[in-house]
This record gives C-alpha cells, sequence and structure tokens, in this order.
C-alpha cells in the first residue's frame, strides 16, 4: 500500500517534472497560455463575422476545449517522452504496480489541464469583455476540473497508442481536431448532423462545456449535476479503456519486440 | 542562372522530404482541415451574409498558412539537429539561398492544403467551386505560396537564437489567422490591428485569391503580395548575414 503511494505521489511528480525539461516557459507561455486567447478570440470573431451566437458562447467553448492540449500531449509524452529519454523499458520492466503508475503520472496532468483552461476562461472574459458573475466562478472552477479529468481519461488512451504510434503529436494534434468540432466548443450541438451530436455524447467536454454555459447563466452546480456525473463518468470510461490498452500494448510491445521502436 | 538552378534543386529536395514528413507532409495538411470544417459548420448555421465561399477560400488560405507558420520558424533549427547546419554555412552559396528552399517547400506543400480544404467544402459541404479568373486565379496562388516562403524565411532565420523556435513559428498560426481576413472581415477588427495586417502578405495574398475566384480586381493585390514577399527575403537576408555574423563571433552556430 505504501510502495503504491509512493509510486503513485513520487513518481506522477517526478515524470511531471521531467515533461518541464522540455516544457519551459518559453515554450509554456506561448502554447499554453497565450495560444488559448487566440482561439477564443479566433472563433469569437468568427462567430460575429457569421452572426451566429455570443462571445460568451465561444469563450467558454474553447477556454475548456483548450485543456485537451495539455491532457492529450502530455499523457502522450508520457509515453513517447521516456521512450525518447530510453527510460520507457527500464519503467516497463519494473515490478512497480501499473494502477499507481500511471495514475500518478495523470493526476499533475489534471491540474495543469484545469489551470490552462481556468487561465483562458478569465483572461478570455477580461479580453471580450465578457461578464462571468463571480458567484459562478467557484461552480465554473469545479467544472473546469471535471473536464480537464475526462480529458485525460481520453488523453490515457492517446497514450496507449503511443505504444503503437510513432507519431504522437499527429494523433494527438488529430483529436484536438475532432473535439473542436465534435464537442459544441463552437458550433451548437443541434447545428450538426445528428450523427455526429449522437458521438458528442461520448466524448470528453460535450457536457462540461453545456454544464459551463449553464452555470454562466444563473445555474447553480446542483442544476448541471446530470451534466457533470455525464462527464465524470465519460473520463472514467475511457480511463480505465486507456489503462487496458496501455496494458495489452505493453504486453504486444514485450512479446514483438517493439517497445523501444521510435 | 546557377542560383535559380540551385533553388530549384533544393527546392524539389526539401519538398520530397516534407511529404514524407508525417508531420509535415500529413498532419500539416490534416490539422487546417478541422478549422476549416468547425468554420463550414459555424458559416452555414449563422444567419451572415457572407457565403460558403468566402469561408471555403478562407479556410483554405489557412491550411497554407499553417503549413508554413508551423514548421519554418524551426527550419534552420532543424539543420542544426541533423548537423548539416555548419556544413551549409560554410557552403559557397548565401546562406538564404539555401534556407529559402526549405521554406518555399513548405508553403508549396500549402497548395495541398488549399485544394484538399477546397475539395472538402465541395464534397461534405456542397460549397461550388466556381472561380471567375482562373488565370488570376493560378497566379495568385503562386504569389502567395512566394510570399509565405518569404516569410517563412523571415522567421526561419529570425528565430534561431531561440532554442524553442519552433514554438513562436505555432504560436503566429492564430494571430495570422485571425488578422489577415481569411474568415473574419478587417472591418470587424479593432482599427489599431489593420494596419498590422497590412504589412502581411497573407493579408494581399488572401485578398488576391478571393478577388480572382469570386470576381473583383485581384491585380493590386496581388502584387503587393508579391511586393511584400520579395521585402521579407530581403529584410531576411540582412538578418541572416547579422545571425551568422554573430553566430561565428561568439561561436554559438550548433547551440543546441
Amino acid at each position: 500500500m505504501i510502495v503504491s503511494a509512493r509510486i503513485f505521489i513520487v513518481g506522477g511528480a517526478t515524470s511531471f517534472r521531467a515533461l518541464w525539461y522540455w516544457l519551459t516557459p518559453w515554450i509554456y507561455v506561448p502554447t499554453m497560455l497565450i495560444a488559448p486567447i487566440f482561439q477564443i478570440l479566433l472563433f469569437a470573431y468568427i462567430g460575429r463575422s457569421a452572426g451566429l451566437e455570443s462571445d460568451e458562447f465561444y469563450l467558454i467553448g474553447n477556454a475548456l476545449q483548450y485543456a485537451s492540449i495539455p491532457c492529450l500531449f502530455a499523457m502522450a509524452q508520457m509515453v513517447g517522452g521516456e521512450r525518447y529519454q530510453n527510460t520507457l523499458s527500464a519503467i516497463l520492466v519494473s515490478p512497480a504496480p501499473r494502477i499507481p503508475l500511471f495514475l500518478g503520472r495523470s493526476v499533475p496532468v489534471v491540474l495543469n489541464g484545469a489551470f490552462v483552461a481556468a487561465f483562458s476562461l478569465v483572461v478570455g472574459a477580461l479580453v471580450l469583455g465578457v461578464h462571468l458573475p463571480a458567484s459562478s466562478l467557484p461552480s465554473l472552477g469545479v467544472i473546469v476540473l471535471i473536464s480537464a479529468f475526462s480529458c485525460t481519461g481520453l488523453g490515457l488512451v492517446n497514450a496507449a497508442a503511443s505504444l503503437r504510434i510513432r507519431e504522437n503529436a499527429v494523433l494527438s494534434n488529430v483529436i484536438f481536431g475532432f473535439l473542436l468540432i465534435f464537442t459544441g466548443a463552437n458550433v451548437p450541438l443541434d447545428a450538426l448532423p445528428d450523427w455526429m451530436s449522437t458521438v458528442a455524447q461520448g466524448l470528453p467536454f460535450t457536457h462540461a462545456i453545456e454544464a459551463a454555459r449553464q452555470v454562466a447563466a444563473g445555474a447553480s452546480l446542483g442544476d448541471v449535476r446530470g451534466l457533470l456525473g455525464a462527464e465524470l463518468l465519460i473520463g472514467a470510461i475511457y480511463g480505465v479503456a486507456g489503462y487496458a490498452l496501455l496494458r495489452w500494448f505493453e504486453v504486444q510491445s514485450r512479446r514483438r519486440g517493439t517497445l523501444e521502436r521510435s | 542562372m546557377s542560383a535559380l538552378r540551385l533553388l530549384a534543386v533544393a527546392w524539389y529536395l526539401q519538398f520530397k522530404m516534407i511529404l514524407r514528413s508525417p508531420f509535415d507532409g500529413i498532419g500539416n495538411v490534416l490539422y487546417p482541415l478541422f478549422f476549416a470544417t468547425t468554420a463550414f459548420f459555424v458559416f452555414r448555421a449563422g444567419d451572415s451574409p457572407r457565403t460558403l465561399i468566402y469561408a471555403s477560400l478562407g479556410a483554405a488560405v489557412m491550411g497554407m498558412w499553417s503549413s508554413v507558420s508551423t514548421s519554418a520558424g524551426s527550419a534552420m533549427q532543424r539543420e542544426r539537429w541533423w548537423g548539416t547546419l555548419e556544413l551549409l554555412v560554410a557552403a559557397p552559396r548565401h546562406f538564404s539561398l539555401v534556407m529559402l528552399p526549405a521554406t518555399l517547400g513548405l508553403a508549396t506543400v500549402g497548395i495541398y492544403n488549399l485544394a484538399a480544404t477546397l475539395l472538402w467544402g465541395r464534397f461534405a459541404f456542397g460549397i461550388p467551386l466556381t472561380i471567375t479568373h482562373p488565370l488570376f486565379f493560378a497566379l495568385s496562388i503562386v504569389a502567395t505560396v512566394l510570399a509565405f516562403g518569404g516569410l517563412g524565411l523571415l522567421f526561419a532565420v529570425s528565430f534561431v537564437r531561440f532554442r524553442a523556435a519552433w514554438v513562436l513559428g505555432n504560436f503566429f498560426e492564430y494571430p495570422v489567422w485571425l488578422i489577415c481576413g481569411f474568415l473574419v472581415p478587417l472591418a470587424l477588427l479593432p482599427a489599431w490591428v489593420r494596419p498590422i495586417s497590412w504589412v502581411l502578405a497573407p493579408t494581399w495574398g488572401m485578398n488576391a485569391i478571393r478577388e480572382s475566384a469570386l470576381g473583383g480586381t485581384p491585380l493590386p493585390d496581388l502584387l503587393l503580395c508579391l511586393a511584400l514577399g520579395v521585402a521579407y527575403i530581403g529584410l531576411a537576408v540582412l538578418v541572416t548575414n547579422r545571425v551568422l555574423f554573430d553566430a561565428r563571433a561568439r561561436g554559438s552556430l550548433s547551440l543546441t
């Protein structure tokens, strides 16, 4: 139990620090703090140009959806980075229990994703002049955290795929693109074809974005508990699926000798 | 003549290398399509008089810019990683002549992006593909590719002192999409933004492509786009001289 807790906490913290070996402030500030503001501005202005929805709609949608960048890339890097540093086989040959090993590395990613989304929401609101009621901010904070958790679950699937796919940056960008279209971040779900809005129900962010919009409009957390429950459930399902895939691909990689393929 | 031959051969070599790169050859073509698709849905659901053709052309040039901005910033740094930078700098040709084909190659991949976005719009969204002035349309694309290549070269040589040069290239993707009138008319942006848009060739390349496709007078925009492209190359040559002089003086050419 103590060993598992140590692997969970120390392993997770060390892995996240290792991520900062390359994620320096020179990279973090432009990609995590400035780029989401421009994404919010881009779609807010596209919305104005197209005469569709309000600035608040695009602010909330894009601020939350941008958490997918830290969540997807950091989780993919959990495998890709270890492989690049030639430490992947050392980790996977160890007898360390896998659940604390992988989940410990996910917790800092959730927190970082939530921070990026919260920062984008606040600064984007200031830039666009969108008023978010002060009373809604704690609830929005909870929603942001839940959405980051949900996307990190998907990130775990992405990390597993990185055991088999060399170009995890391309894969992460592709998943980001699907989330941009499907989750209602920029296009109202009723404006999407039926099959797309159905698919959206199984993706991270869809329910969190809807919940955040309702909270910003005056609803309480209790009013949106159904949406948040769905978001948590989706995150948990992806997390379990990601863990199962990681274990399966790990076994396959050992069997085929492809662990260090890069 | 030999300079032109060098440009042509190096451009072909770089273009072939880019096409075999999963990130530059596939990722950079796919990624803007997601933004284009989102924009198509937004414009289709909205009540603006601006048509889907307007959005389609804008999204197509967005894709062209993506292929340059995300990779040109680190074009020179890539040579450093590969260990070929010193050899290229020591070559008897001016270094700009060696680097320009790399960024021109990236800009040429942008033609794939343009075609892919227009075809995606045509077949997935039923956006008609009518081009009023085909000759000017083709010339506008060539001018835009040259101008993007010039701007990419300026990025490549300006960012070389930064270890995270690739980030700076990425960083300029969204702002240029926003302020160069690809999907948002400049009139909607704050007045202080417009002078910045005017010194960016993508603004005029976009105008030229849109005017030639939808019917209008693309020639002034086309010439402005070309003139700015040439100006970027001239500026990049000056920056290159300065950067290489500093790098030689400080022994920092192979800084990693």
